[in-house]
């Protein structure tokens, strides 16, 4: 069974505008240990759909339309409504882009990383504040005693995110969710807490479902990535599928458009151009293309199925990609698309 | 030295120092005594860290901020210490400033055909039909449409107003940019995006940038020549590859190693790089080298005494300047 299972997730915004189209079937699962990258533009639906099984999302304007979600097989998504608290603070930790505007100022470090305590696992006041400080420690803040008395403002921007992971550990959860948790950071601080959260990961075994945007974070992070494009899932597997074998052409294109540290001398970036399409009224084909280079006629009408991409040997993760270059009768050469062995 | 330094600069640095006062008798010392020429149609890449200075230095260079002591010379020129608005007027034409957050450097309330006119408005002769078509040939050369004139910022992407802010700080024709972290608020696919148009803007411009950034690997495809900054002083200065590829001093060495390489294979294989400890407060600068509580090469005179940025050789490839007491002859 898995940890974290969630199916054909559907959510929508009602807005002046129309109805935004955020997520459009999103499926996925986590298990122990495991560490599963969301990669994708900005407004691509990757922080949406783990909001929406958290129970993050405001209702109204959002809406669930479709889809579940279970932890360890219980219903956590039944009927569109998040049977939230319990599972959040419990099973459930997160982590967020800005820890300066997640926490709340007016409270000392200590009593925020207490309240998940007394709230979640009924402690005493005195004894969840010495957990407080352990939990301080135990994400390597130097003087965890004396920080914990202090408030969010006396903490630099690594620290501040050190101590919402000790908040997002405090009931010992088996998901860690970390929705963009280094964007903000210098990459000093950054190599800093990717090593924490590695370390902590092999300490307690939990899963890590990691949002980022940045291609480099996740080669050094994830077992799984999923690629999300317009609310959907364009391609996942394995990370090694993922870089060295990509079968959709966003990947490319995201992969095309970073800059690498390898080979010293001239090559261009390579962006992807135009914008993503307008979810308020999402292309009837696939989302990507209006932008794709190898765009064919059926694209623009037809929405593509999800194929499997054959692997050469057997891998923990299936890969598959969302696209009509890999429909058995096309004969595009599609460059760097990998059709599967 | 790389043969665009050894021309006449167009813009130079000396000894440029911006203290704030904070209260109680302490000093932040963001800028502390900063020499760097630019050479014409040249782009220096100014790295650091949150906190390095990087912002102040960008910012006190075009007189947004006032000196604390060292000048600025721009085209032979000695700039103000102090800038009044008759100066802003004055040197408005030749020095722009691209800032970082596309979001609130835009009023909300003028539409982008006034956000982009008004230098034109202030600063030029061109009036009424022949303003219009400067600013609408503008918002083409960085890739918007005419049609946008009449639109407000928050109609746009956050790329799409970095592209205006482009335009707003070129539609002079400005000879020397600073652009500020103009990139780091951006989706990758965009950042590429501004960043070609950028090196595009330069050819066809013949621009000289400052190009702010905390994003090393970003900033070697846009620099010409790269200088890192560590609280308040510059620790290293050469090409912009040369810095990248071979880094000589110890804070380069761990800045660039620090950057996750998006390749899974290599990432696997690589140790942990993380520098241990925080960039101290700028309040309280220690004593001799800034990095020495933080840099593993760590020796006995690098408490005590500062290093100077001094030429050292670049194993073929001219000279770079370092500071760094692993680098003095005496070392």
């Amino acid at each position: 069974m898995a940890l974290l299972e969630v199916s054909d997730l559907h959510v929508e915004f009602d807005t002046y505008g129309g109805t935004v189209h955020a997520v459009r079937g999103v499926d996925f699962r986590l298990d122990e240990g495991q560490t599963l990258a969301i990669v994708g533009e900005s407004g691509c639906g990757k922080s949406v759909t783990v909001q929406s099984f958290t129970g993050l999302i405001p209702m109204p304007p959002g809406r669930i339309v479709r889809g579940g979600a279970t932890l360890r097989g219980h219903d956590i998504l039944g009927g569109g409504r998040i049977d939230g608290k319990e599972v959040r603070g419990r099973e459930i930790g997160m982590i967020f882009q800005d820890p300066m505007t997640s926490l709340n100022p007016t409270m000392t470090i200590g009593d925020q990383i207490a309240e998940p305590l007394q709230v979640h696992a009924g402690m005493k006041r005195r004894t969840a504040h010495a957990r407080a400080v352990e939990l301080l420690e135990m994400t390597r803040i130097p003087e965890p005693a004396k920080r914990a008395e202090q408030y969010p403002f006396e903490f630099s921007g690594g620290m501040l995110q050190r101590a919402m992971i000790a908040m997002a550990l405090s009931c010992e959860p088996s998901v860690l969710i970390a929705d963009e948790p280094t964007t903000a950071l210098d990459v000093t601080i950054q190599a800093q807490i990717l090593d924490l959260m590695v370390d902590l990961q092999r300490e307690n075994g939990m899963a890590i479902a990691l949002i980022t945007h940045d291609l480099g974070v996740v080669a050094r992070m994830a077992d799984e990535v999923l690629v999300m494009y317009a609310g959907q899932v364009v391609e996942r597997g394995s990370v090694d599928d993922v870089f060295y074998r990509s079968a959709h052409p966003y990947t490319l294109g995201l992969k095309a458009a970073m800059p690498t540290n390898q080979s010293e001398g001239e090559q261009d970036l390579q962006p992807i151009d135009g914008s993503p399409p307008d979810l308020f009224a999402p292309p009837e084909g696939c989302g990507y293309a209006a932008r794709c280079p190898f765009a064919m006629e059926a694209c623009q009408g037809q929405p593509p199925p999800v194929y499997g991409i054959r692997a050469a040997a057997a891998d923990a993760y299936d890969h598959e990609s969302r696209c009509w270059l890999h429909h058995e009768d096309c004969d595009i050469a599609a460059e760097g698309v990998h059709k599967g062995e | 030295m790389s043969e665009a330094a050894a021309e006449t600069p167009l813009v130079e640095m000396r000894g440029l120092t911006r203290h704030f006062r904070i209260g109680r008798g302490e000093v932040v010392h963001a800028v502390d005594d900063v020499s760097l020429a630019i050479a014409p149609r040249e782009i220096v890449g100014l790295v650091g860290e949150s906190g390095s200075g990087k912002s102040t230095l960008g910012k006190t260079l075009i007189g947004l901020h006032d000196k604390t002591a060292g000048e600025v010379i721009y085209q032979g020129q000695r700039m103000p210490d102090r800038y009044r608005p008759v100066d802003f007027r004055r040197y408005a034409r030749d020095m722009q400033m691209i800032f970082q957050d596309p979001y609130s450097s835009l009023n909300p309330r003028m539409t982008v055909g006034e956000i982009v006119g008004e230098g034109l408005r202030l600063h030029s002769d061109l009036r009424g039909a022949e303003a219009r078509d400067t600013v609408a040939s503008w918002l083409v050369r960085v890739g918007l449409s005419p049609d946008h004139m009449s639109r407000y910022p928050h109609e746009f992407s956050g790329g799409q107003r970095q592209r205006i802010g482009i335009a707003r700080a070129l539609v002079l024709e400005p000879e020397f940019v600073v652009c500020d972290e103009p990139i780091s608020a951006l989706d990758v696919s965009v950042q590429a995006q501004v960043v070609n148009l950028l090196g595009e803007l330069k050819a066809s411009l013949g621009l000289t940038m400052l190009f702010i950034a905390h994003d090393l690997s970003m900033v070697r495809y846009v620099s010409d020549r790269m200088a890192v900054m560590y609280l308040g002083s510059l620790v290293e200065l050469g090409a912009a590859n040369r810095v990248f590829f071979a880094p000589k001093h110890p804070y380069t060495e761990l800045l660039i190693g620090s950057n996750p390489e998006p390749d899974p294979a290599s990432e696997r294989s690589r140790p942990s790089t993380a520098i241990r400890g925080e960039i101290p407060s700028p309040v309280n600068v220690p004593p001799g080298c800034r990095f020495a509580n933080r840099c593993p090469k760590v020796m006995d005179r690098c408490r005590t005494e500062a290093p100077e940025l001094i030429p050292v050789a670049d194993e073929g490839h001219g000279h770079r300047q370092v500071a760094c007491h692993l680098y003095d002859a005496a070392a």
